[in-house]
């Protein structure tokens, strides 16, 4: 089976698997754990946006 | 001078490793999310096991490339620390022989950082589990 993902979608599962995983290990109760993991989720995605405008103004 | 390595010595607390603290790591390793489960952490260890393998096959089904630990450059060494954190994925891969075969798109390259990145999660997740055992994190 293969499987071929564009970019952002690379990005997008990518971040949600990693975020779930932040927030598990990196904070001590399920409340602080599920908002880690939201934020961590926002600022992959965030970064990943705010890079490709980036290059988008670099490249023009 | 050897009386002020006497209370050196006195001071550090000793540390009270129990079975959990080393069987916990080595399970968490071994089976991904494993280690939480073993110490009735199910829902952490399900989700750390779900994400980190899925990542892990979702490299494997890009066509990644799994690193094998014959030296070569510093990024093949880095890249084989990655991998081998996914401790049984990374086993089982070897011996079916996946993620050989040669990169023929460039998105498959993404596959390849998928696979080290879940091992390197694992590696957070192992740390984790050993905190839990110690008493160190709830």
């Amino acid at each position: 089976m293969t499987i071929t993902l564009n970019h952002f979608s690379a990005a997008l599962v990518f971040s949600f698997f990693a975020s779930i995983v932040f927030g598990i290990t990196h904070r001590d109760n399920a409340r602080d754990m599920v908002r880690y993991g939201a934020y961590c989720f926002v600022m992959f995605l965030g970064g990943v946006l705010v890079a490709g405008w980036a290059m988008w103004v670099l490249k023009r | 001078m050897a009386n002020s390595t006497t209370e050196k010595s006195k001071a550090v607390p000793a540390q009270n490793i129990s079975a959990m603290a080393v069987l916990a790591p080595a399970v968490g390793w071994l089976i991904p999310g494993a280690g939480h489960m073993i110490q009735k952490r199910w829902i952490r260890g399900i989700l750390l096991f779900v994400s980190i393998v899925a990542l892990f096959l979702l490299g494997l089904a890009m066509q990644g490339r799994i690193y094998k630990a014959n030296g070569g450059d510093i990024l093949e060494i880095l890249g084989f620390i990655g991998d081998v954190g996914a401790g049984g994925l990374y086993l089982l891969s070897l011996a079916m022989d996946w993620g050989q075969g040669a990169i023929a798109f460039a998105t498959a390259d993404y596959g390849t950082k998928f696979m080290i990145v879940a091992g390197l999660l694992n590696f957070i997740a192992i740390a984790d589990a050993y905190h839990i055992a110690i008493g160190k994190k709830q």
